[in-house]
């Protein structure tokens, strides 16, 4: 029996693009393959397997019958990893929880058929909402190369610890054009780094995909808005499409 | 005998995206049930997109699909500007169409190289390859990270764009760029080669299943279809406009498939690369048609699972047309649009074929641009219905081979399909 760390990766309501950017990495993956055991990974390999080491979770939580499957991969994992935005906050999926009610996103959704018992959905959870969680890589899309550096810190029974400064930061850096200069309402003071300031950097505002730093400097974000004639709503909405609350430190580092 | 009784179930179909599964029940030789069924969480994008800004859906909507969300933005797009009435440059026309090869060839690579092969070699995953078949993984992982970076040096990144914007490009890529992508790409055809010839000298593994059964595409005068064109099937002589898409797909729930099913003319119907190859393959490129020709496939085929096949042609058309867009884009004048939009009331329909098949994006705004209205049709979702069908041909027909060769059949058929399950329910 090999004795290397088992790891497996599962996936609930989302996209499988965090999955994806694992597959992106290419050749790196197959010297991770040989670093670990892949036990299981529904979406390129067929098995599975008793117990865990580490855990990836993608996804949020939207049933009573997936939160039961999750408790089960929590009990049988060693280590449980939180991984894109979906899993870390709920992500894009909580945008349904804006909605007046359930059975009105149903009923948008399947019309006269909404109330057949196999559609059935609550509001969106992030994983942390049902389990432990141990660590967290956010992001929409996760970066593969932090994915990558995480999995190597924890194989080395290291605690990662991810940038705890915003994405404006990034973009000095790179000496990118503020986007408030061009009447392009960005959520950078506040957002989480370590996406390189990707959006920005390719002309678009930041939408907080990775959520906001511990202690986001709101004093700072009230200045800009002041000075640009935004309100704090803008603001808010904006962050809700990843379902990040800049009024809650977010705590996951 | 009870060698006839079977029970199979499978709990989840590996190696496809998404989570779908397989019932087949027999009594004494005869089928009693035979399912494809659909347990993927729906995520209720048509709701969510309600009351976001226009600027906003194709953020939002790209992440229906993390394996095609450039296809999703696209269509995406193309449903904001013909509902708020926006025309694009030639510039953006071209570089979207680069994205959307880059994109076809990312994913019709991804599933060949890791998720079929190792069916047609029997193994449980990409990763034994890695000691078998080294020179054909190399070859895989080559073309699958160029594709990857085309996507990335066009659309700012592979999944989830960043560029492609409601009528413009946010920013355009240095020509520079376009002229080292230009020549990797040309760098990359032996290696699609070498892959398409390991296929076909596997390719008798693929089962010699047929049903005929309708094949839905988009088509266009002069051009293999991807980004343009009025909708056809091998079942009507007129093509459709893309904006009367409800009377072709007709979509409807049932209670083995939170993903909805769709039929037109017949009782099913079959989308992907396949469709487009049965429907529009006269209009391949001279190296797509070479390659066709090599693998044996010679026009129209009932045989589902040469949709694999279709893919191998697919990604060779995909380098050819990304080569043409290339030059033609080194041709012109590249500078950034500026981001002028006057919004309207109003609603519109954008259709794409993206790696899966043929998808519609539908969208209604108010005066301020704001959504009021969504549908968005999955390519998958009007191929499960398809699936099923199959599934009620074939197993009667691979029965006699025993549970565990029907079930490993049953599987490699879905993944034939290269479903895109939880794009499907979205």
């Amino acid at each position: 029996m090999s004795s290397k760390p088992k790891v497996a990766f599962f996936d609930f309501a989302c996209c499988e693009g965090c999955q994806l950017q694992v597959a992106n990495l290419e050749e790196e993956i197959l010297v991770l393959a040989q670093m670990v055991d892949v036990v299981e990974f529904r979406e390129v390999m067929t098995g599975a397997a008793p117990a865990y080491d580490i855990a990836f979770i993608e996804g949020s939580i939207t049933r009573r019958a997936d939160e039961n499957r999750l408790k089960d991969i929590r009990n049988r994992s060693k280590l449980l990893v939180a991984y894109g935005q979906c899993a870390v906050s709920g992500g894009i999926n909580k945008l349904k929880n804006r909605r007046p009610g359930m059975d009105e996103v149903k009923k948008e959704v399947y019309g006269d058929s909404a109330g057949m018992p196999h559609l059935d959905t609550y509001p969106t959870k992030a994983i942390d909402e049902i389990v432990a969680v141990d660590f967290y890589i956010p992001g929409c899309p996760v970066n593969r190369e932090e994915f990558l550096w995480v999995v190597k810190e924890l194989l080395l029974g290291k605690t990662p610890r991810l940038p705890n400064y915003p994405v404006c930061v990034n973009c000095k850096l790179q000496e990118n054009a503020c986007l408030f200069d061009f009447s392009i309402i960005c959520l950078g003071p506040l957002a989480r780094a370590g996406c390189g300031a990707v959006c920005p950097a390719n002309g678009v505002a930041c939408c907080a995909c990775r959520g906001t730093v511990d202690n986001p400097n709101k004093n700072a974000m009230h200045e800009i808005l002041l000075k640009y004639n935004y309100t704090v709503e803008e603001i808010k909405k904006k962050f809700d499409i990843f379902a990040v609350d800049p009024e809650v430190q977010s705590g996951k580092k | 005998m009870a060698k006839n009784n079977i029970h199979i179930e499978v709990n989840h179909v590996t190696r496809v995206e998404g989570h779908g599964n397989i019932v087949v029940d027999a009594k004494d030789g005869q089928i009693e049930k035979v399912q494809w069924q659909v347990p993927e969480a729906p995520r209720f994008f048509e709701a969510m997109v309600v009351g976001r800004d226009y600027s906003e859906l194709a953020v939002i909507t790209s992440r229906i699909c993390g394996i095609c969300s450039i296809g999703h933005t696209l269509a995406s797009l193309k449903a904001t500007e013909a509902a708020l009435g926006i025309g694009i440059s030639e510039t953006t026309r071209s570089l979207r169409e680069l994205l959307l090869h880059g994109e076809t060839l990312q994913s019709h690579i991804l599933h060949i190289g890791y998720l079929v092969v190792p069916d047609l070699l029997r193994v449980n995953s990409v990763f034994s390859l890695a000691e078998t078949h080294k020179d054909l993984l190399l070859a895989v992982t080559k073309v699958h990270r160029l594709a990857n970076e085309l996507c990335d040096i066009i659309g700012g990144r592979t999944t989830h764009p960043i560029r492609a914007r409601v009528g413009r490009f946010s920013k355009l890529p240095e020509k520079k760029e376009l002229e080292e992508l230009k020549s990797r790409l040309k760098d990359i055809l032996p290696d699609l080669q070498k892959i398409a010839e390991t296929i076909k000298a596997l390719a008798d593994n693929f089962p010699a299943f047929e049903r005929e059964t309708e094949y839905l595409s988009l088509t266009q005068a002069g051009e293999y279809a991807f980004y343009g064109g009025d909708c056809i099937t091998n079942d009507i002589a007129e093509t459709i406009p893309v904006n009367r898409y409800r009377e072709i797909v007709n979509e409807y729930v049932v209670p083995q498939s939170t993903a909805k099913f769709g039929k037109f003319n017949r009782d099913s119907f079959m989308v992907g690369a396949l469709a487009r190859y049965n429907n529009n393959f006269r209009q391949l490129t001279s190296l797509s048609t070479q390659a066709a020709e090599m693998l044996g496939l010679k026009g129209i085929s009932y045989n589902p699972f040469m949709n694999n096949i279709a893919q191998v042609v697919e990604c060779v058309f995909a380098v050819e047309k990304s080569m043409e867009h290339i030059d033609r884009l080194l041709d012109m004048e590249l500078a950034l649009e500026a981001d002028k939009i006057e919004v309207k009331a109003g609603s519109g329909v954008g259709a794409v074929e993206v790696p899966r098949g043929i998808l519609f994006h539908e969208y209604e705004y108010d005066d301020r641009g704001v959504c009021i209205k969504a549908n968005c049709v999955i390519p998958t979702n009007l191929n499960h219905n398809n699936i099923q069908l199959d599934f009620e041909k074939m197993a009667p027909e691979f029965m006699e081979l025993g549970p565990d060769e029907l079930r490993f059949y049953l599987e490699m058929l879905v993944r034939a399909y290269d479903p895109c399950i939880s794009c499907s329910t979205h």
